[in-house]
């Protein structure tokens, strides 16, 4: 759980994104929009560059309709939310049981050596943060890493190279939370 | 070889869009259960057919729709478990990735069978994509008449939609789950009141499993008769398995309860055996916070009998000799691989998605890890193994959720199977570390 948050720019939410978090309303009776708040976020977080500043969990709140706490509370407990800033590809290994006797750690080592950053570091350019992360479903796929919204499988070392070549040339698509 | 009951068409192309899935016969048990059958006449057909919960606990779910309240004027729901995170498990996203509709028919039955007309998807959040892949089921099946208003003309309505989680193994936990629905963190609730009684937003709610609601859609088109004829004794039907670890053909098979456990690990059908020609050390069968078996354990039971994939079979013995067929996470270790170092890993996994509410858990959980780390690295005294298998004596049983009991039994599991191996992490550090880590390595403390 990571307990530190920045205020950061102040944060706006585009026009489509905020029709689309209020539209989330819809899906739950009459007063009981909290409920929206985990796909917000996610939202909020794409828009703010991959992490979730006080003000744009702030914003969170103000559509809809909840008291920034409630917001706060929530944003500090589930481990998708960043509450630092990230670089522009957040490369989030797995490396619980199933991936590590696969060779994650073996991956996730060489990656880091190759960056030159460690976990939960970025790499000077801003292009790439290193999150180490527990079991994603893809066990019978190991090693894998997610970036974005998209899993990233059967890694090995030839395959990292590939990708990071492929982030530098801005060859791969991240994924979106909003509708598509 | 196993019959599909669930994946017979997942691997048809396009059989993620209505038109493919409506023509192999999708939807059929929404017309049946609408047009000629009473909602009780759904329940029934799912008690007969003895499916039990596909999550991990195995409670029969005919069992746990008939404990739902109906107080007059108040809504009731359906929520689909979809927030997999069990270390070891990925079944219920190959199902909703490859066959969406199949969900989305399975909770228009069960939904109707309960009477609800409102009815969530909660999905982990890191299974973004597959959000995205269920609300385009879900608007094709709106735009076909399967959901809203008045559907197929029989006067019943529904609606659905997905809720995606945000990263947090504990909101798998029913209580955890709702009160995350509620959007607010996943701390589980302490029952009763259950959610059959006070569930979302205090309303009556069951919560089932992707594979449980599934399964519901072969029950009501074939009868549960039909249905509790696989498998063995209690173990009825089929079930999917998630195979990772150290085989040659890791993936999710469907197989009947009842397979042997021997044949399962080293047919080519399923696994196809151990990799790289080595041994087998160990197995997880049922997700990681089941207690792992030895070699000698895996294909037989204690009294010599061949262990079999059921609820039952799996469970034999105890905890002394036996596990759990849990969610059907199986993981497969070869010799190579170090049990304490696995045991760390899994106390780590428990130790970051403790909640924090009990004490026992969220102490406890650090503590293994800490124990397990100086073990694992070089640093541990013998007496850091009684001490280890203490502390999961004392979370066991001692919460409010299974989480603690999950982060314990896995330690347990391995200190009662491995212990010499505990012990030789105390006695040669150095060798250990050189096995573990292929090189001589000071032996290191780092928490």
């Amino acid at each position: 759980m990571q307990a530190t948050t920045q205020n950061g720019a102040p944060f706006k939410f585009s026009p489509e994104a905020l029709a689309e978090v209020q539209g989330l309303l819809r899906k739950y009776p009459e007063g009981r929009g909290k409920s929206a708040i985990l796909r917000a976020l996610h939202i909020a977080q794409e828009e703010n560059n991959g992490w979730l500043s006080v003000s744009a969990m702030d914003q969170v709140a103000e559509a809809l309709g909840i008291t920034p706490i409630e917001v706060y509370e929530v944003a500090t407990f589930y481990s998708m939310y960043n509450l630092e800033p990230v670089g522009k590809y957040v490369l989030e290994f797995c490396h619980t049981g199933p991936c590590a006797i696969e060779g994650a750690e073996r991956i996730i080592e060489y990656t880091k050596l190759k960056l030159g950053i460690g976990k939960n570091q970025t790499t000077p350019d801003g292009l790439f943060t290193i999150k180490e992360v527990e079991c994603l479903g893809a066990c019978g796929y190991a090693p894998m890493m997610q970036v974005g919204e998209f899993f990233h499988e059967h890694l090995d070392e030839a395959k990292i190279d590939q990708f990071l070549d492929d982030c530098r040339a801005g060859k791969i698509n991240k994924g979106t939370w909003k509708m598509h | 070889m196993s019959r599909k009951l669930l994946l017979e068409h997942a691997h048809i192309e396009g059989i993620n869009t209505y038109e493919v899935y409506r023509k192999h016969g999708g939807y059929r048990s929404v017309e049946k259960a609408l047009k000629n059958m009473t909602p009780d006449e759904v329940v029934e057909e799912v008690k007969k057919s003895g499916l039990r919960g596909r999550g991990g606990a195995g409670f029969p779910t005919g069992m746990k729709w008939s404990f739902l309240a109906k107080p007059e004027g108040v809504p009731r729901y359906l929520l689909c478990n979809a927030d997999e995170s069990e270390p070891g498990t990925f079944k219920d996203r190959f199902l909703m990735e490859k066959i969406p509709h199949l969900l989305i028919e399975g909770m228009i039955t069960s939904s109707y069978a309960l009477g609800a007309n409102t009815s969530y998807i909660y999905i982990r959040g890191e299974y973004s994509w597959i959000v995205f892949i269920l609300e385009k089921a879900i608007a094709e099946a709106y735009a076909n008449g399967w959901l809203g208003k008045n559907i197929l003309g029989t006067g019943y309505n529904l609606d659905l939609y997905v809720n995606p989680g945000a990263g947090a193994y504990i909101c798998g936990e029913e209580t955890a789950l709702i009160e995350s629905l509620e959007g607010k963190r996943g701390n589980p609730r302490i029952k009763p009141p259950f959610p059959a009684v006070k569930g979302l937003w205090q309303c009556p709610t069951v919560v089932n499993n992707v594979e449980t609601i599934a399964a519901v859609v072969p029950i009501v088109n074939d009868g549960g008769d039909e249905y509790a004829k696989i498998g063995i004794g209690k173990s009825t039907g089929t079930k999917l398995i998630s195979a990772s670890g150290n085989i040659n053909k890791p993936g999710v098979y469907e197989i009947d309860l009842g397979v042997s456990v021997e044949e399962f690990i080293y047919s080519d059908e399923w696994c196809g055996g151990i990799k790289n020609g080595k041994r087998i050390k160990a197995c997880v069968p049922g997700g990681s916070s089941v207690p792992i078996l030895p070699h000698f354990l895996i294909t037989k039971t204690a009294n010599g009998e061949n262990r079999l994939m059921t609820y039952e079979s799996l469970a034999d013995g105890g905890f002394a000799t036996g596990s759990m067929l849990g969610s059907g996470g199986f993981i497969v270790y070869d010799e190579d691989q170090c049990i304490v170092r696995n045991t760390w890993n899994f106390a780590r996994f428990y130790h970051h998605e403790s909640c924090g509410q009990c004490s026992p858990c969220r102490e406890g959980t650090g503590w293994m890890e800490k124990v397990l780390w100086r073990l694992e690295n070089g640093q541990g005294k013998m007496s850091d193994i009684d001490l280890l298998a203490d502390v999961a004596k004392k979370i066991e049983g001692n919460t409010i959720c299974p989480l603690g009991d999950a982060a314990a039994w896995p330690v347990s599991a391995a200190i009662r199977h491995f212990r010499e191996e505990f012990e030789w992490h105390v006695n040669e550090p150095r060798a250990c570390m050189e096995r573990n880590y292929g090189l001589v390595k000071e032996p290191v403390a780092t928490v």
